[in-house]
């Protein structure tokens, strides 16, 4: 009798132990994997500094305001290339961020129940396009038609405005930055869409049947209760699509044209920090050409994740406040 | 109703028209754009669909040939990245919704993978050719897997952690009070749970990895021939695409077109594929 107990007994033990070392091994080999993330953002850092030491040692901090662009004499400066990125996204977002509020205020207000889904995933399937589809299109169909058309329209308009015409002047290339920050304007169109669609539907529908009854507007009810409600998420989704706007590079590379130089005009060719990475790293000769682009990078990378982090933050807060009520 | 009032009225109502108009307008514009992208490439690229394309490699300009080499190289390198990835992902999201839910490091993981969720591709190109292309002396086919890895993972980790947090607390406490221990618990409850979400992680994660172009352009390069060898360069789809489509050659243009639309279909199939997967899963309740 007592050594059935005991036996028992040291079997459970035994299935216990077992049990105790699976967890154990599984819990180590999830956490391991999770810190592997951040390990992963810690080597992109580390490999970027030490990639671009060189170039920043020989430049200084002249590195960000130099123009100069010059494989031959090796001086490389980032002015260029930056400008063309803040200005292209700039542009983007200033085309893009009332577009996508305008589609999540259809999609949220307007738009009849059965169609909402459809519509809803068109707009994100953009998202699912690859970059080079849009830059193989911007080149070959959007470029081509700019040339014809906007662009010469837009010389034309603005030929006597004292300030504008220097914005809009010089020959209609078809590429250049403006049809660059165009291309970008619809590629954030779905990242920006999604998320204020999404913090839109937070509002409770207590809030706006109430101006509703009170007699406001579709639009009023929008400007003066859904966005003051949701204005940290509206602006957490902008500044995410900023982040994909200044970071993407295949559209970008096909159309901008590859001049390292800042124009007053926006339909010259320009070059951005991503675009002259990818056209220029694998011909780069020379240690100090490598690793001005990899600093180049290095600054992309900075940019990026202070929009990006700013984005999460406000995006938290907003889910927050939501988890509050 | 006196006539100041009156005209507030109209005012207001026109307002309304006016911004209710460019809701719509906006709306018809994103959709117009996706529908000219997609006819621009059906109309450029099914011309030149033959069989050519499936069975011979890529051509010098001016020759006859097909796009073989380059689909093969991206379909490796898509499936090794993928192999390699998801399930580090995966074990990733499981600790940040399993194990660690309200830990720190849970949080910080958290935010820094969907920081890195939209970080720039290239740098991620620059960092593997850093790490890999510079110490090794060459181009590779796994330097552009481990690139194309990197950015599997961020997607993986993020919809597995969504996806087990959708299981109800319940059914893990159901599993607990019968003397499942954890580890049984994660693998034949949540796991089995949140299936049609983990493979929907992944197919999205394929998607955005099978046309992504900057990072492979400087860690498995391109190549004209035919190529198994994952230690030597080899072609892939998106590279190709950029090639072809910049060179000043007609027929080079053409196959890049066609290219076009096969990665463009691939994707939006995995897209819509993983859609109605995690759309009949939220229906469902």
């Amino acid at each position: 009798m007592n050594t059935a107990v005991n036996a028992i007994g040291s079997q459970a033990g035994a299935i216990l132990n077992r049990n105790r070392f699976w967890d154990a091994i599984l819990r180590s080999l999830t956490r391991a994997c999770a810190i592997i993330v951040l390990l992963m953002l810690g080597g992109v850092i580390v490999a970027l500094v030490e990639g671009s030491l060189p170039a920043l040692k020989a430049y200084g901090p002249g590195f960000l305001t130099t123009q100069t662009w010059n494989p031959v004499t090796e001086r490389f400066g980032a002015a260029a290339p930056i400008y063309g990125t803040l200005v292209t996204a700039f542009i983007a977002m200033l085309i893009g961020v009332p577009i996508s509020i305008g589609i999540a205020v259809f999609i949220t207000e307007l738009c009849p129940r059965p169609l909402r889904r459809p519509i809803s995933t068109a707009i994100e399937l953009l998202a699912g396009i690859p970059s080079i589809i849009y830059g193989i299109w911007g080149l070959f169909v959007l470029a081509p038609l700019l040339q014809r058309t906007l662009q010469p329209a837009l010389i034309g308009a603005f030929q006597d405005v004292p300030w504008l015409s220097e914005l809009f002047a010089g020959p209609p290339y078809g590429i250049g930055i403006l049809t660059a920050a165009l291309i970008l304007s619809i590629m954030v169109l779905p990242f920006i869409t999604s998320i204020t669609r999404d913090v839109f539907e937070t509002v409770p529908s207590m809030l706006k049947e109430s101006a509703y009854g009170l007699g406001c507007t579709t639009w009023e009810v929008v400007r003066h209760i859904v966005l003051p409600y949701t204005r940290a998420g509206v602006i957490g989704g902008v500044m995410l699509g900023l982040g994909r706007a200044l970071g993407e590079t295949m559209a970008v590379t096909f159309v901008i044209g590859n001049a390292h130089r800042i124009s007053h005009s926006l339909l010259a060719p320009g070059t951005t920090i991503s675009a002259s990475i990818a056209n220029e790293f694998t011909e780069a000769v020379g240690d100090l050409y490598t690793s001005s682009l990899i600093a180049l990078g290095l600054i992309l990378f900075v940019i990026t994740f202070i929009v990006l982090a700013g984005a999460r933050l406000l995006l938290l807060r907003m889910q927050r406040a939501e988890g509050r009520r | 109703m006196n006539v100041q009032s009156m005209s507030l009225y109209k005012r207001r109502y026109r307002r309304n028209q006016l911004a209710m108009l460019l809701a719509n307008l906006a709306t018809l514009l994103g959709l117009a754009a996706l529908v000219w992208i997609l006819a621009t490439l059906f109309i450029k690229g099914f011309g030149g669909l033959h069989l050519n394309v499936f069975t011979q490699n890529t051509p010098p300009p001016g020759d006859d040939g097909g796009l073989l080499n380059a689909i093969f190289g991206s379909l490796v390198q898509t499936v090794v990245a993928t192999l390699i990835g998801t399930p580090i992902g995966i074990l990733a999201g499981t600790y940040m919704a399993e194990y660690g839910r309200n830990t720190k490091l849970a949080t910080v993981v958290r935010f820094i993978n969907d920081v890195l969720l939209s970080a720039p591709s290239i740098v991620v190109g620059l960092f593997v050719y850093e790490m890999m292309v510079q110490p090794m002396g060459h181009f590779s086919a796994w330097a552009g897997c481990a690139a194309l890895a990197i950015l599997v993972l961020p997607v993986v980790v993020r919809t597995t952690e969504d996806m087990l947090l959708l299981v109800p607390d319940s059914l893990r406490e159901a599993a607990s009070a019968l003397g499942a221990p954890r580890w049984l618990v994660i693998r034949k409850v949540c796991y089995r749970a949140a299936r049609a979400g983990l493979i929907t992680g992944t197919l999205l994660a394929v998607a955005r990895i099978s046309g992504e172009t900057a990072p492979l352009l400087f860690t498995s390069l391109n190549n004209q021939f035919w190529s198994t060898d994952m230690n030597a360069p080899m072609a892939n789809l998106p590279v190709v695409i950029f090639q072809f489509a910049t060179s000043p050659y007609e027929d080079w243009q053409r196959l890049a077109w066609v290219g076009a639309l096969l990665i463009t279909l691939a994707v939006l199939a995995l897209n819509v594929v993983a859609r109605s997967l995690s759309g009949a899963k939220t229906q469902d309740r």
